[in-house]
């Protein structure tokens, strides 16, 4: 049978309180941490757990308010460290019980928290800087991107 | 216990041509603790996602690093293709392949030579990187760019190879096969190199599952991960097996890297005779759904991950990007613990870290 096990994309949610004992049991069944990320939702951030067995992942999505601590999983990923490090350097994420805390020096970055959501009355400011977004029916055609073929 | 003392490596040292910061802490000459510090040029390019709309993303998706562009961009059009449900025609996966294998031999032909001018063998670094041209000359002949590519589009690629290309490609590998194999020997049965590498900083099967290492660094601890296994591409079709190593040190993470390009030529080799005829891109209608869709490619330094987030604009929500080196970091802290004092550049160069893809 022709595997294809890149196509197959499981994501679950999941609540703040069970990233912890989620990751025990992943662990324990043998599962790889592959990755965590965050994304910025209307609710706060909406962080994707990954993990993978035999090449396949499965996904964990929490969604969880800006100001909310969660739990580390370092205890239980070690490697977890870095990825922790990054969300709470670049968002502004808060573990709690981190086994390796750089308290925001992992990265070194020229304003703390880069990526964190800004407070409403200052989003409104920088959203006129956005460029505006339309519904699109039709993508662009490849043609006009002659400058971009250029740079190689 | 002997007097400890903290010892800082980078960001800037002679082995390093990117910066990434490790605070030793030695006792006498032994390493104890490692602990990495990075985030000196992160450029924050998965935010640009929000500005650029998603068929001119991969521009800046090829440019996280110079080594891997051409992974890089396949990452990211095929997590986009994956969103919009967009089914790409054989001759362009092929080709993808074809590309992608050649960028794997130039990368881990880059990093040999580096070793060799690590362990101060300035002649094998000359040679290694000379052959390392041939290949650059080939992505040349047939891309149009030796470090960013652009061939890689949503819906197929930019380019197509004719059968006389396709043919003197091979050709030019196979007599490049042979030149390597002098190289081999050398990096494999020199005294003087196996005295650098041959049981310098194991990393056991436990603890890089442990880590999560990822790439030749797991796969010379003896683990078969390879996300060419996955079924993108044409691998499958290809035959491909990963290249596993057992022993954990230096030498064996040499071996695979070298095992890799010779298995790169032969992949290349079946892939030419295999490619069908046909067009090379499918028009791309329409703008990423509500939606995600998780992308995996094996880099020449392991699996990256490209996480596509589509809202129904033109701009996605989000474009991340976990680079291979990032994985490895844990694993490098772990490999380090125990070591001597001298080893340590080898070993940081032996995870083959790539700074500008890990600062994307």
């Amino acid at each position: 049978m022709e595997n294809r096990s890149f196509l197959v994309q499981e994501f679950h949610p999941l609540e703040t309180g069970m990233i912890y004992e989620t990751a025990k049991d992943r662990k324990a069944e043998g599962y790889r941490l592959v990755q965590i990320c965050a994304s910025v939702v209307p609710e706060g951030y909406e962080l994707l757990y990954t993990y993978d067995l035999d090449h396949v992942l499965l996904n964990y999505k929490v969604t969880m308010p800006v100001d909310e601590e969660i739990m580390s999983i370092t205890g239980v990923y070690w490697s977890a460290f870095v990825f922790e490090n990054e969300l709470q350097d670049l968002f502004d994420v808060k573990f709690k019980h981190m086994d390796l805390n750089y308290g925001g020096h992992f990265y070194t970055t020229n304003e703390p928290h880069p990526w964190k959501p800004e407070p409403p009355e200052t989003a409104t400011e920088s959203e006129n800087e956005k460029p505006e977004v339309k519904e699109e029916t039709e993508a662009a055609p490849e043609e006009t991107k002659t400058a971009q073929e250029g740079d190689a | 216990m002997g007097k400890r003392t903290v010892i800082p490596f980078g960001p800037q040292h002679p082995v390093l041509p990117e910066p990434i910061h490790l605070d030793l802490v030695l006792e006498d000459e032994i390493v104890v603790e490692a602990i990495p510090s990075i985030g000196f040029i992160h450029r924050g390019l998965e935010k640009l996602v929000e500005k650029k709309e998603f068929t001119e993303m991969v521009y800046i998706i090829e440019r996280i690093c110079g080594i891997c562009s051409f992974g890089h961009g396949w990452g990211y059009v095929s997590s986009v293709e994956g969103l919009m449900g967009i089914q790409v025609p054989d001759r362009a996966e092929y080709l993808r392949t074809i590309w992608h294998e050649m960028g794997r031999m130039q990368s881990h032909l880059l990093w040999l030579g580096l070793l060799a001018d690590a362990f101060g063998f300035e002649s094998l670094f000359m040679h290694v990187w000379r052959l390392r041209e041939t290949v650059l000359d080939l992505f040349e002949k047939t891309t149009g760019g030796r470090i960013i590519f652009s061939v890689c589009k949503v819906g197929g690629v930019r380019r197509d190879m004719d059968k006389e290309t396709l043919q003197s490609l091979v050709k030019t590998l196979k007599k490049m096969k042979v030149e390597l194999e002098d190289l081999t020997e050398v990096f494999l049965e020199d005294d003087s190199v196996k005295n650098r590498t041959v049981g310098v900083g194991i990393l056991t099967k436990e603890d890089a599952m442990e880590c999560c290492a990822v790439g030749p660094m797991a796969k010379a601890s003896g683990i078969a991960h390879d996300t060419r296994l996955t079924g993108h591409g044409k691998y499958m079709e290809l035959g491909f097996q990963p290249v596993i190593e057992t022993a954990g040190d230096s030498y064996a993470r040499t071996v695979v890297r070298i095992r890799e390009v010779y298995q790169s030529i032969d992949l290349i080799e079946k892939a030419v005779e295999m490619i069908p005829d046909g067009p090379i891109d499918v028009p791309v209608k329409g703008t990423p759904p509500k939606g995600e869709f998780l992308m995996r490619i094996e880099q020449p330094r392991g699996e990256a991950i490209y996480y596509a987030k589509g809202n129904g604009t033109k701009f996605l929500d989000r474009m991340r990007v976990r680079t291979p080196t990032f994985s490895n970091v844990p694993a490098l802290t772990k490999m380090l613990q125990g070591c001597g004092f001298a080893d340590v550049p080898i070993l940081v160069l032996t995870i083959d870290p790539c700074i500008s893809c890990t600062e994307r």
